[in-house]
């Protein structure tokens, strides 16, 4: 015997357990017992008992319910111009439990209807997917050609129908595609995440755009109808119905007009330009140039035309406006002004002396001017105006890394914007923690860094919507909403309800008069005799009854190496290194709509894309009907005094959180 | 001689085979019966679709070969193996807690090559683990045991109806608890313990999800519902009820055949059975299942030690639940929660793990007390 057997045998009762368990085992086979009578009770129940009942149900049973897919909800412009519709249209739909040979049928059925590839490779993938009594589409859009064709030979194809169907289309076309996006078919994957009873009957889905962000509210509530079907499951009658309620219908803020003439103003060059209401957040415009036929994707893209979307170099299916992040360049200049206004770093007179480069004290590497020989004597005004990079150079310098990312992150840069549209990219803003995350060698923040960073170079990345985003949020006087391309929602047949789109926060400037400076400085941008100005010889302001505010940039791609100032040597070559952005607003004292345009290989901002800008503002006063009220010119000088006929709403009582000291240095800076 | 020697050798070899062979015989050839039954009912359920059949047969031939494995693991090894198994159990019911996929229940772990459900183990190593805890005790079980029992099935029943899987969580509590059951746990315990659990009905019902509700409510008034389970229940009645005491005849159920009956090859195939062979042919497979049962049990009062004892008749009882939970919801008495008919629903997973229980069986079959 062995120790551990003696062992258990002092705790355990072996020969008791066994006849215990014994007894257990016996009394709960009973109780399974007298489970399986309860269930062969109810077995008789249903089949003795009730019998009759059931089988003349099953003899008679032939009603069967059918979900009603919702109609989808339309997309109107702000004028109620339809962007995305839904059209009649018949498909061919087959049954497999009801065909014999499915090759044999396919082969047969394309000598009646042209099947071509897609719909065949489509048609076998939804195939595998569905169960055998499920119909799987074949063939989407049929041809009044194609249905009569196939009624007189129907006959030969059981199981195989013509089905009436509603399908998006999209008038507007290539437009709006980036904005409104598109729908198409439901796949497996999405089946795996979709509330099968919302989507019962449902063939098509939100894939890009609003169409996929305003899923929910567009898609509706399928219903039900009671079908009397015969034999075979040929529905002969429907008893009831229970009718869908259909998708909400959308209204953009977007002005199809504005949106066309921006599309246009781009002439076919890749870019894209944003323009947002600063008085609500509301696009009035956004264009990706090259875009693309949403119309395309809706019943199947076929494969030569997806290839020839997705291989195409300059990209026509990626949204710019929202994916493409570029160096701003000096658009964020007026920015840096700001930011030494409102932290106290400068005053509009302050002046810095601008000889063509800058030096860090102690470094030997220089940081360049635009100018070469520099442009004298700077104050803000004319540091913006003449984009004067010495200026910023010194002032991020004395403003310090910390304090430049922290209020331009306030602006939204870094971050997405918020829009209502999937897909935002968040850009980069230059900031210690940034570069910890992403060099882990270098972990170390230089000044040089922070030098440039101070004109919208290194690091630094920003979306178009994203600083059309922060262009707003300034030009509404600090007031940050997040931007909103749909205005409103509407019950089929009922008028529209706005969409409610508060601030986001109190507004983000402290003292009114460093909105009013800056706003100075870019409108000089504009309508500054000086020829140093960057807009001089544009005439970007002629004509234009209100008052406008700009700036420009341009975004090196890759960092100069010679001092070779000659802009005309090799313009191709300059326009293939740079980004042409422009930023502006209007009217100035009072703006209404702020504009900013983005051209990836323009040689410079203000003369390439100044005018796109302009002619946005152009098409959206006509559709305002003119200038109200008519413009009243103000006086030109460089060293206006901020005295603006609006008295700004008290800024002093918006908390803003502790102020630094002006000469709480930059001393956290000096890594080196 | 050469030739005598052979044959010598061969009789003791068949005699050895004959008197103490590893597997159960009449617990295989029932069970060998009952997979036939389940493959001819889905040839008509799936409307003589062959493939389906193949496939489900396939599963079938791996669940066999999972019992013949099985079936050598003595019971020991696997009483050594236990606790192992129930922590990874638990561990793997966390990950797909933590980052499964699946449709619309998340209860399913991607192994790269295939999918995997960690619940369908759970319901082995549950009846396992209380048998490893009971074992070396003292029984019956004093209520500290009970405690501890009690902790151990409902950590993971809770995870899996979390995920959510009301009708695995029900399997495995009901493996636990018949295990524990079994260890001779007293009348007045049990009766007690079934009291309070019937208090906390209510407050259950208030952690329930909304459509585990709706199903429930649903049973008890189908017409409700007309596009989801109402639908089934009421389709699933008509089948069962027409088939009357004779039934219609193999291949002639008209509710699936015109597809009337939905899920009729997975979770409401027992309709179709019903509604083909009758009443007779209910009361035979029911027959038929308790007689596994029963042979269960017996198997379990024949082994050597607690642990087999426990784990061989909990494995038998949960067997029980499976067909009174689907054939109570095939016949509008229970809600529709997924649990398959063991060996006729379509589907792999429940079969082979049903099937690597019915090896452990037969393991503790092989291992069992000498009498002589």
């Amino acid at each position: 015997m062995k120790p551990g057997a003696k062992r258990l045998r002092i705790y355990k009762d072996t020969r008791g357990e066994g006849e215990l368990f014994r007894r257990r085992a016996f009394a709960g086979f009973a109780l399974i017992l007298l489970g399986l009578c309860a269930l062969v009770g109810r077995y008789v129940f249903l089949q003795v008992l009730h019998h009759d009942e059931f089988a003349t149900r099953s003899v008679n049973n032939s009603v069967k319910p059918r979900a009603i897919p919702p109609a989808r909800g339309l997309i109107y412009d702000r004028n109620g111009v339809l962007l995305a519709d839904n059209v009649p249209a018949f498909r061919l739909e087959v049954r497999p439990e009801l065909v014999q040979h499915m090759n044999d049928t396919l082969a047969e059925l394309s000598k009646v209807i042209p099947l071509d590839q897609d719909d065949l490779d489509a048609f076998h993938k939804q195939l595998k997917q569905s169960r055998r009594f499920d119909s799987v589409p074949l063939k989407m859009r049929l041809t009044e050609d194609d249905i009569a064709r196939f009624a007189v030979n129907r006959w030969r194809f059981p199981g195989v129908d013509v089905v009436p169907y509603l399908t998006r289309h999209y008038p507007m076309g290539a437009l709006f595609a980036h904005v409104v996006g598109y729908v198409s078919r439901i796949d497996a994957d999405d089946m795996a995440n979709l509330d099968p009873d919302r989507y019962k009957g449902t063939t098509h889905i939100g894939r890009t755009g609003l169409e996929r962000s305003y899923e929910d509210l567009l898609h509706g509530t399928p219903g039900y109808e009671l079908d009397e079907v015969n034999a075979d499951g040929r529905v002969q009658r429907v008893l009831e119905t229970h009718p869908p309620v259909p998708g909400k219908n959308l209204y953009l803020s977007i002005d199809a007009r504005v949106q066309q003439a921006a599309q246009d103003a781009f002439e076919g060059r890749p870019g894209s330009a944003v323009a947002i209401d600063p008085r609500n957040g509301q696009m009035l415009a956004m264009v990706s140039v090259p875009s693309f036929d949403p119309n395309l994707f809706v019943n199947g893209i076929s494969s030569v035309d997806y290839k020839g979307l997705i291989t195409a170099s300059d990209k026509p299916l990626i949204n710019r406006a929202l994916r493409a992040a570029y160096p701003p360049g000096s658009t964020v200049k007026p920015f840096m002004a700001l930011a030494g206004l409102e932290y106290g770093v400068r005053t509009p007179q302050d002046s810095v002396f601008s000889s063509g480069v800058f030096y860090i004290p102690g470094q030997a590497r220089g940081y360049r001017d635009d100018q070469r020989y520099g442009a004298g004597t700077v104050n803000l005004y004319k540091a913006i105006y003449a984009s004067v990079n010495t200026y910023f150079y010194k002032l991020a310098l004395d403003l310090g890394i910390d304090r430049v990312s922290e209020f331009m992150g306030s602006y939204g840069f870094g971050q997405p914007s918020g829009v209502d549209l999937p897909g935002e990219v968040s850009g980069i803003l230059p900031s210690r923690e940034w570069k910890a995350k992403h060099s882990p060698k270098e972990r170390n923040w230089y000044p040089g860094e922070t030098v440039i960073a101070g004109i919208g170079q290194g690091y630094w990345s920003v979306t178009t919507t994203q600083l059309a985003h922060a262009l707003a949020t300034f030009a509404g006087r600090g007031v940050p909403y997040a931007p909103r391309v749909v205005m409103a929602t509407a019950d089929v047949g009922k008028p529209s309800t706005p969409l409610a789109n508060a601030p986001v926060g109190p507004s983000l400037i402290k003292n009114m008069k460093d909105w009013q400076a800056v706003n100075e400085g870019m409108q000089l941008v504009i309508y500054s005799n000086d020829p140093l100005s960057t807009g001089f010889g544009t005439k970007l302001g002629d004509g234009f009854p209100y008052r406008l505010a700009g700036k420009s940039g341009t975004a090196e791609r890759f960092s100069r190496t010679s001092n070779d100032y000659n802009e005309n040597k090799n313009t191709a070559y300059l326009a293939a290194r740079h980004r042409a952005w422009f930023e502006a607003f209007t009217p100035a004292e009072d703006p209404r709509i702020a504009v900013v345009t983005m051209l990836e290989a323009g040689a410079w901002g203000a003369k390439d894309a100044g005018p796109i800008a302009r002619k946005i503002l152009d098409t959206w006063l006509a559709a305002q009907g003119g200038a109200v009220p008519p413009h009243q010119p103000l006086p030109e000088s460089a060293i206006a005094p901020a005295s603006s006929a609006q008295t700004p709403p008290a800024p002093e009582d918006t908390p803003q959180g502790d102020m630094p000291a002006p000469d709480s240095s930059t001393a956290g800076d000096d890594v080196q | 001689m050469t030739i005598d020697t052979l044959r010598i050798r061969f009789h003791r070899f068949l005699r050895r085979v004959l008197t103490r062979p590893r597997i159960d015989l009449p617990l295989a050839f029932a069970l060998m019966l009952l997979c036939s039954v389940g493959l001819v009912t889905l040839y008509s359920a799936g409307g003589g679709s062959l493939p389906l059949v193949v496939g489900q047969a396939a599963r079938f031939a791996l669940g066999g070969a999972l019992i013949l494995l099985m079936s050598r693991i003595p019971p020991s090894v696997l009483r050594n193996w236990t606790p192992w198994l129930y922590a990874g159990s638990v561990m793997l019911l966390v990950v797909v807690a933590v980052l499964g996929e699946g449709r619309g229940a998340d209860r399913w772990l991607n192994l790269g090559i295939m999918r995997f459900q960690p619940s369908e183990l759970m319901k082995l190593t549950m009846p396992m683990m209380v048998a490893w805890y009971l074992h070396p005790r003292q029984l019956p079980p004093s209520w500290k045991d009970i405690a501890v029992v009690g902790g151990m099935i409902a950590i993971p029943a809770y995870l899996i109806g979390k995920q959510p899987d009301l009708g695995t969580a029900l399997l495995v509590t009901a493996a636990g608890s018949f295990a524990l059951f079994l260890s001779g746990m007293a009348w007045w315990r049990i009766g007690l313990l079934l009291a309070g659990a019937a208090g906390m009905v209510p407050i259950a019902w208030h952690f329930m999800h909304q459509y585990q509700r709706d199903r429930i409510l649903t049973m008890l008034n189908p017409e409700s519902d007309p596009l989801g389970n109402g639908w089934h229940i009421i389709q699933s009645q008509i089948a069962v009820g027409s088939g009357g005491i004779f039934g219609k005849g193999f291949e002639q159920g008209t509710q699936s055949r015109l597809d009337f009956l939905p899920e009729h090859t997975t979770d409401f195939i027992f309709a179709v059975f019903c509604e083909e062979f009758g009443l007779i042919g209910v009361c035979a497979i029911l027959v038929l299942y308790a007689f596994i049962i029963g042979r269960c049990l017996w198997i379990a009062m024949e082994a050597k030690d607690t642990y087999s004892r426990l784990l061989a008749g909990a494995i038998g009882m949960s067997f029980f639940v499976y067909v009174f939970v689907n054939g109570g919801m095939v016949a509008g008495l229970l809600p529709v929660v997924g649990v398959p008919m063991p060996m006729v629903s379509y589907g792999g997973t429940s079969a082979v793990s049903l099937l690597v229980g019915f090896g452990v069986l037969m393991s503790i079959h092989a291992n069992r007390k000498v009498h002589d």
